[in-house]
């Protein structure tokens, strides 16, 4: 159990939105959800307030000297290590190089900082290290710097590691640029919750006759592919910690609009379902590491579809819901019983239940 | 999944519902017990189907819900000692002790680790010798016999460091506190289809033939919900007040009787408080004392707590049926899942939750039919 | 409450004591502790709570109900028939 000590100075804390009732970091503010963000809002927005920040995309896209470029960056702090279907590696190179990628970019360089602790055996950091290289070469990207520190034993918890990746935005991609609007269409690229349950079914020692794998994966050439057929796509977005349901909310919030969301129509994998069951958790509230959500034009989405299964990253793409004018910011469902319910942000962890 | 997807065939709901719809002439109000109901018809929108005059009370059959205030605090208490991993369900993890909760002992350094069963804490407690072990021992019948074995096999294995603060909750109490209460509306119950399953429905016709109420032992799927709704309906529309079982593929009148026998060598029967409620008399378990090596609450010296409920929380009048989520005052307002006043709103099957996440659309649609003066307030993800 | 699914079981064995099994849930197997069903064996099918089998499903029970659900609708569709033609036709509701 690693001891988190906030570093910050409350002295000369501005936010009017004190922290009353977390004097802690939780591990609920790591969760994705709405703790996290209030984590973000109440303490390093206040910090480090600029334009580009207080955007709070995956990536930021900066202009320099005429050109654009997508930057970004993320942690990896994943327990275990190794999983089916692969590794702390595979998730530091694929997470950054989708994080650029939903920005339009063409990913090209990635830094890799590691944080190892005292003892982590240098077989698993060289496996590691493997796994990165060949996931990189897959993406197309170049790991051209890095860095090293070692921790003393118990921190660390083995290795965590920080990539961070720049990529080129094209002068003709109009991403980030299209409003979202009433009438657009929600896709998801395939089934959910596989990341999540592949990481949960290893710590909760579940195993299977199909063993669910992660679905780690580089999106950058699905993403091209779809920008090519429209380059009028609204927004993407990688529905990775707090899953489907966390960038639904934060879509409809950051476009002022409802989503609706037909429940029959959300691909899960029929093991995935089983162990959500078993362990009373939702799809919806579950990480995925090779997915992307769309929002398109409603007139564009099944040529979209098409495009998007021909590719293999793509392959049970589907039309899941689309952007409406009523209950703005709010994320609502169909069931299959046709009765709506509402797809809440969820708070912090999502924490499997015995009810 | 065998055995679970074929009672979520959307088509027999339809027909059931109809069915129902047929059936019903007059209003009725029928209370699910167990929160799991609670949560599988709202999640479902199984309410929505139901025709108009047909009204789900939410009853207190969380157990996160209604486990006493004291007992939080005492966990909290438990749980903050460095020597103690404190292992709870997940559910537990958020519920709003007078100040704290688990979540925030272990952001404070407390080692709390959520375990999926007892036996997890049992392991913990053998892998760690050196470490006081407890587990939070919460639910209705359903989970006792779990509880029960968990300490039965620490006395039996010598496990000194192992200990279990126990506060289970009956549901047959709750049933007869809930028809003897004052303003009480429920009309008929469906009894909780997993709590038969180990204790039988033998305790039931007692309480059925006292209060002329129809029981329906009533399983979780929508299939299996809208069938103890169409049983109960039928009862009540041709005046009968009989125990039926709507779930014979799992219940059966006796019930597990080897899971009894462990529960009465393991538990005796206590009066119980229950959050927002009060005391219910003889409505909880706690351990016998053959087992008093391990029962936390003597093993720790964590008495003298003050507690201290938020004045605005209406749980117990949501509890018992009496309010419904939204006409809380507070609901949506200082009381959210993000800052829960009690804990219907912290669990995933508290109807105050259950309402916000799931519901609230149905009250926002409602609402917008009235003069257009929406008294539910708008909820957006960043509001406080 | 009551978070119970049901699975079929695999495979029986001991542990420190305990009588358990391996049980699949729809494509996922866990250990499950079988102490309160002595008498269920490999194939059967239970309902397990907090890793606990708690009851074993009868099996021609569960086919009995789903039975019951399908024929309902033929039911109203026959009755619907019946009262097309005699609109003094009773209701007799379905069967408990």
């Amino acid at each position: 159990m690693t001891d988190i000590r906030p570093a910050i100075d409350f002295a000369n804390f501005t936010c009017p939105l004190p922290l009353r009732d977390y004097p802690h970091v939780i591990l609920g503010h790591g969760g994705g959800g709405a703790l996290s963000r209030e984590l973000i809002e109440n303490v390093f927005l206040p910090a480090f307030r600029n334009p580009l920040l207080d955007r709070l995309g995956d990536s930021a896209v900066v202009t320099v000297d005429g050109a654009r470029l997508a930057f970004s960056t993320d942690s990896y702090v994943v327990r275990p290590l190794f999983f089916p279907g692969g590794s702390i590696g595979d998730l530091a190179v694929n997470g950054t190089v989708n994080d650029l990628a939903m920005s339009g970019a063409r990913p090209l360089f990635l830094s890799a900082g590691f944080i190892i602790e005292e003892g982590f055996p240098i077989s698993q950091l060289a496996a590691i290290a493997g796994q990165m290289a060949a996931a990189a070469r897959e993406a197309g990207v170049v790991i051209v710097t890095g860095d090293t520190k070692v921790v003393e034993r118990g921190h660390g918890d083995g290795c965590y590691i920080n990539t961070s990746g720049i990529g080129v935005v094209a002068a003709d991609v109009l991403l980030g640029s299209q409003p979202i609007q009433p009438g657009d269409a929600v896709i998801v690229s395939g089934t959910i919750g596989d990341h999540g349950m592949a990481i949960m079914s290893v710590r909760e020692g579940l195993e299977f006759d199909a063993p669910i794998s992660s679905d780690t994966a580089a999106l950058h050439v699905l993403v091209a592919a779809m920008l090519a057929v429209c380059p009028e796509i609204r927004l993407l977005r990688d529905p990775t910690r707090g899953g489907v349901a966390t960038s639904l909310n934060e879509i409809a919030s950051l476009a002022a609009c409802g989503i609706e969301i037909d429940e029959a129509r959300v691909p899960v994998t029929p093991v995935v379902a089983s162990a959500c069951e078993i362990l009373g958790l939702d799809p919806l509230l579950v990480a995925n590491e090779g997915k992307l959500l769309a929002i398109v034009p409603g007139d564009a989405a099944a040529d979209l579809i098409a495009v998007m299964r021909a590719d293999r990253r793509g392959q049970r793409a589907e039309i899941i819901g689309r952007v409406i004018a009523g209950h703005p910011g709010m994320v609502v469902m169909k069931t299959p019983f046709g009765a709506m319910r509402v797809v809440p942000m969820p708070i912090g962890e999502h924490l499997p239940r015995i009810c | 999944m065998k055995f679970l997807t074929e009672y979520r065939d959307v088509e027999a709901a339809q027909r059931l519902a109809a069915d129902i719809g047929r059936i019903v002439t007059r209003p009725w109000a029928i209370m699910e017990v167990c929160g799991g109901q609670t949560h599988s018809i709202i999640r479902n929108g199984i309410d929505q189907l139901l025709p108009e005059g047909v009204e789900m009370i939410h009853g207190p059959g969380c157990p996160v819900c209604v486990t006493p205030l004291e007992m939080i605090d005492r966990a909290l208490a438990i749980a903050a000692r460095p020597e103690v991993i404190f292992c709870s369900f997940g559910d537990m993890l958020r519920v709003p002790g007078s100040r704290d909760n688990l979540f925030k002992v272990k952001g404070a350094g407390g080692d709390v680790r959520v375990v999926y069963s007892p036996l997890d804490a049992l392991k913990l407690a053998r892998q760690n010798p050196d470490r006081e072990v407890v587990f939070l021992a919460i639910g209705f019948e359903t989970t006792a016999p779990a509880n029960a074995m968990a300490v039965k096999l620490a006395h039996e294995q010598g496990l000194r460091n192992f200990s279990a603060l126990v506060s289970h909750v009956l549901v047959p109490p709750a049933i007869r506190a809930i028809m003897r209460s004052p303003g009480n509306r429920v009309q008929a119950f469906l009894a909780a289809g997993h709590v038969c399953s180990v204790m039988g429905s033998w305790q039931y016709p007692p309480i059925a033939d006292e209060f002329r109420v129809p029981i329906v032992i009533t399983g979780f799927e929508p299939l299996d919900l809208l069938e103890g709704i169409r049983r109960t309906v039928l009862q009540l529309e041709n005046g009968r007040a009989e125990v039926e079982n709507a779930y014979p593929r799992v219940v059966t009148e006796q019930g597990n009787v080897v899971a009894q026998d462990v529960i009465e060598r393991v538990f005796e029967p206590t009066d119980r408080a229950w959050r927002g409620i009060g005391v219910i008399p003889a409505s909880g378990w706690k351990l016998r004392d053959a087992y008093r090596d391990f029962d936390a609450e003597l093993k720790f010296n964590v008495s003298g707590i003050k507690t201290s409920e938020s004045p605005l929380c209406r749980s117990g009048d949501v509890l018992r049926g009496v309010l419904k989520p939204h006409q809380c005052p507070a609901f949506g307002k200082e009381c959210t899942p993000r800052n829960p006043l009690g804990a219907t709103m912290v669990s995933s099957e508290g109807a105050c939750a259950a309402y916000y996440n799931y519901g609230r659309i149905v009250q926002i649609n409602a609402c917008r039919l009235d003069d257009g003066q929406c008294v539910v307030p708008h909820i957006t993800p960043s509001a406080p | 409450m009551c978070l119970a699914v049901p699975g079929q079981v695999e495979t029986v064995y001991e542990e420190n004591g305990a009588r358990m099994g391996r049980v699949n849930f729809g494509g996922v197997v866990k250990n499950v502790c079988l102490a309160y069903l002595p008498d269920i064996g490999v194939g059967d099918y239970t309902i397990v709570h907090v890793g606990f089998a708690i009851s074993k499903i009868d099996e021609a029970s569960a086919q009995e109900t789903l039975r019951t659900f399908a024929e309902l609708g033929l039911l109203d569709e026959e009755l619907a028939e019946l009262r097309a033609t005699d609109p003094h036709a009773t209701d007799t509701g379905t069967v408990l």
